[in-house]
C-alpha cells in the first residue's frame, strides 16, 4: 500500500530541487521586502505619477490580455486542430516574440505601426491616426510580447483535451463552430484561464517594447515598469517601493480572481 | 502520422531551447572569470616600476564613450600585452547604481558629474578629473517631416525655440539620466517645457527614434551626432551652452588593479586620449 496516492511524503529527489527552486524564486522578493524603506513608504507612494502609472499599467495589461484572448484563442485552435500546411512554421513564427529581445520588438512595431511603417503610414494618410507615443501603442507593445504565452498555453490545453468529445458532438450534428463554443472551449477553460493569467502578468511587467514603441510619458505611456526603471536611476529606494506596489497589486488581483473562479466552480 | 505530431516535436524544441540557454550560461561564466593564468594573483606592489601592466582592468564607462574607449582599450592592451582590459558600457546612472551595490571595478567614467558625486559621497571614489564635455544638439530625421531649419537672414546660432515647437513630436532623455537633466534645462531656458512626447531611458534610444523617423526631432549629444554620421540632420542651438555635461573619470577606492587603473585614466587625459575624444565629437574640458 506504499504507492497509493494518499502517501503524504514527497519523494526526496523531488523535494530537494523543489525547495531550492522555491528559495531561488522567493529570496529576491524577501530581499526587496528587507530593503524597502518602510518609514518613508507613504511619502514614496504619494509621489506624483505613481497612481497614474499603476492605473495605466492595470488598464493597459487588461486590455492587452482581452485582445490576446480574442486573437490568441482562435490562433491556438488553428495550431492545435486544423490541418493547414506549414503549421509548424506558423507555430515557430508565433513564438518569435518570446525569444526576440523586447527592445527589438519595439523597433519592429515601429516598422509596422510607426508613422513611417507599412500599416502606420496608411493609417496616418487615410485617417490621420498616429499610434507611437500613445496608450494604444502601450497596449500593442504588451500584446505583441504577451500573446504568445496565451497561445502556447491554450494550444497545450487543446492538445491535452480529449478530441473524442468533439467527435461525438460532430456525430450529433453540431458544426465545428458550435462544437468549438459548446464543447471545446468549456473543456479547455482552465488552460485558457492559466494562459490569460500568464499573458496578463507578462503584459504588466513589459518594459523594452513599451519604452521603445510607446515611449515614456507620464499619464499616457509611463507604465509601472518604466517608472520603476527610471526611479532606479535616481533613487533605488523609490524603485523598490514601486516594485512592491506592482507586486502586491498583481498578486492581489490574481488571488481575487482565483477565489471568484473557484467559488463559481464550487457553486 | 502519429495522432499528436506536435507533442514530441514540442518536447524536442523545449530541450533545444534549454540547451541553448545552458550554453549561453556556460559561455558567460567562462568569459567572466578569465584572467591570464599566473598573473592575476600578483600584488600590484610586486611589479611596481615595471613598465608592463598585468592582470585585468575593469572599466565602467558611460554608453556614449563606447567608440572612444574601445579605441583606447586597444591602445593600452597593445602597449601592455599582459593586460586584459574589460569595459562595461551602460547608462551612467545604472553604472553608478551597480558600483554603489558593490560591483567590482577599477575605473568609472561618467557622463555627468552628478553620478560621480554620488559615488564620492559614498566614499567609493575620492578623486576625479573632468576629461571631456558633451553639449546637446537637435537631431532631425533625414526626411525632416516638419521642415526644421534655422531661420533665414539671422546671424549666429538659433534658439531652440526657432527650431522646434511644442506641437512637434519630440524625444528627449528622462530627467533621471544625465542627458535628460541637460535636456530639461535647455527646454526650460527656451520656454519649451511641454515639447517632449517621450522621456527615454537613454540617449541612444532617442537617436534610434530619430533615425527611424518616428519623431520630428530629438535632443542628443554632439558625440551621438558624430556617431550617426550622415543618417540624420543636426542643428546646434543657443541654449545648449547652458547645460553642457562634463564627463568625470576616477579610480575606485577598492580598485583591484590600481596601477592599471591609473594608467588608463592617464591615457584618457593624455594628448592621445584627448585627440580620440575630439575625433568623436567631444569637447575638451574647460
Amino acid at each position: 500500500m506504499r504507492r497509493t496516492a494518499r502517501d503524504p511524503r514527497i519523494p526526496v529527489p523531488l523535494l530537494v530541487p523543489a525547495t531550492v527552486g522555491v528559495a531561488f524564486l522567493v529570496l529576491p522578493l524577501v530581499g526587496l521586502l528587507v530593503r524597502a524603506p518602510w518609514s518613508s513608504l507613504g511619502e514614496q507612494l504619494s509621489a506624483p505619477g505613481v497612481g497614474e502609472a499603476l492605473r495605466l499599467s492595470l488598464v493597459s495589461a487588461t486590455v492587452a490580455t482581452l485582445l490576446s484572448l480574442v486573437l490568441g484563442v482562435p490562433l491556438a485552435w488553428v495550431l492545435a486542430r486544423s490541418r493547414i500546411r506549414g503549421r509548424s512554421v506558423l507555430r515557430a513564427l508565433v513564438t518569435v516574440p518570446l525569444v526576440l529581445p523586447p527592445v527589438v520588438g519595439g523597433v519592429a512595431l515601429f516598422l509596422v505601426f510607426g508613422r513611417q511603417g507599412i500599416v502606420g503610414s496608411w493609417l496616418d494618410d487615410a485617417f490621420g491616426i498616429t499610434i507611437p507615443f500613445t496608450t494604444t501603442a502601450v497596449v500593442l507593445s504588451q500584446t505583441f510580447v504577451a500573446m504568445p504565452f496565451l497561445v502556447v498555453s491554450v494550444e497545450g490545453a487543446l492538445r491535452a483535451a480529449d478530441a473524442r468529445f468533439e467527435d461525438v458532438a460532430a456525430t450529433l450534428g453540431a458544426d465545428r463552430w458550435t462544437t468549438f463554443r459548446r464543447v471545446t472551449l468549456p473543456l479547455v477553460a482552465p488552460g485558457v484561464a492559466a494562459g490569460a493569467v500568464l499573458c496578463w502578468a507578462r503584459a504588466l511587467g513589459e518594459f523594452g517594447a513599451t519604452i521603445t514603441f510607446a515611449g515614456n510619458f507620464p499619464g499616457t505611456t509611463q507604465t509601472m515598469p518604466l517608472a520603476v526603471y527610471l526611479a532606479l536611476q535616481r533613487e533605488p529606494e523609490a524603485a523598490i517601493v514601486l516594485s512592491l506596489v506592482l507586486l502586491a497589486v498583481s498578486l492581489g488581483t490574481l488571488l481575487l480572481l482565483r477565489d471568484r473562479w473557484l467559488g463559481r466552480a464550487a457553486g | 502520422m502519429s495522432p499528436r505530431p506536435g507533442g514530441p516535436r514540442a518536447v524536442r524544441l523545449l530541450t533545444l531551447a534549454g540547451l541553448v540557454a545552458l550554453a549561453g550560461l556556460v559561455g558567460c561564466t567562462g568569459e567572466g572569470r578569465d584572467a591570464p593564468p599566473g598573473v592575476a594573483e600578483e600584488e600590484p606592489g610586486e611589479w611596481a616600476g615595471d613598465p608592463g601592466l598585468t592582470g585585468t582592468l575593469t572599466v565602467f564607462a558611460a554608453a556614449s564613450l563606447t567608440d572612444v574607449f574601445t579605441e583606447l582599450e586597444t591602445r593600452l592592451e597593445v602597449a601592455n600585452p599582459q593586460l586584459e582590459v574589460r569595459i562595461n558600457y551602460a547608462g551612467s546612472s545604472a553604472l553608478a547604481a551597480q558600483l554603489a551595490q558593490g560591483a567590482p571595478a577599477d575605473v568609472f567614467a561618467s557622463a555627468d558629474e552628478a553620478q560621480m558625486a554620488r559615488l564620492e559621497d559614498d566614499g567609493l571614489v575620492t578623486d576625479s578629473d573632468v576629461f571631456a564635455r558633451n553639449p546637446l544638439m537637435l537631431a532631425v530625421p533625414l526626411d525632416n517631416p516638419e521642415g526644421i531649419m534655422p531661420p533665414e537672414g539671422r546671424a549666429g546660432i538659433p534658439s531652440l525655440a526657432d527650431l522646434i515647437t511644442a506641437e512637434m513630436t519630440v524625444a528627449v532623455c528622462a530627467p533621471e539620466v544625465p542627458c535628460g537633466a541637460a535636456a530639461a534645462e535647455v527646454l526650460a531656458a527656451a520656454g519649451l517645457r511641454d515639447a517632449p512626447d517621450t522621456y527615454d531611458d537613454d540617449v541612444r534610444s532617442v537617436l534610434t527614434k530619430v533615425q527611424l523617423g518616428e519623431v520630428d526631432a530629438g535632443l542628443v549629444y554632439v558625440s551621438d551626432v558624430h556617431a550617426a554620421g550622415d543618417e540624420i540632420l543636426a542643428y546646434a542651438f543657443e541654449e545648449s551652452s547652458r547645460a553642457v555635461n562634463s564627463y568625470p573619470i576616477g579610480v575606485l577606492e577598492d580598485a583591484p588593479n590600481p596601477a592599471a587603473a591609473r594608467a588608463f585614466v592617464d591615457l584618457v587625459l593624455s594628448e592621445a586620449g584627448q585627440q580620440a575624444l575630439a575625433a568623436a565629437g567631444f569637447q575638451p574640458p574647460p
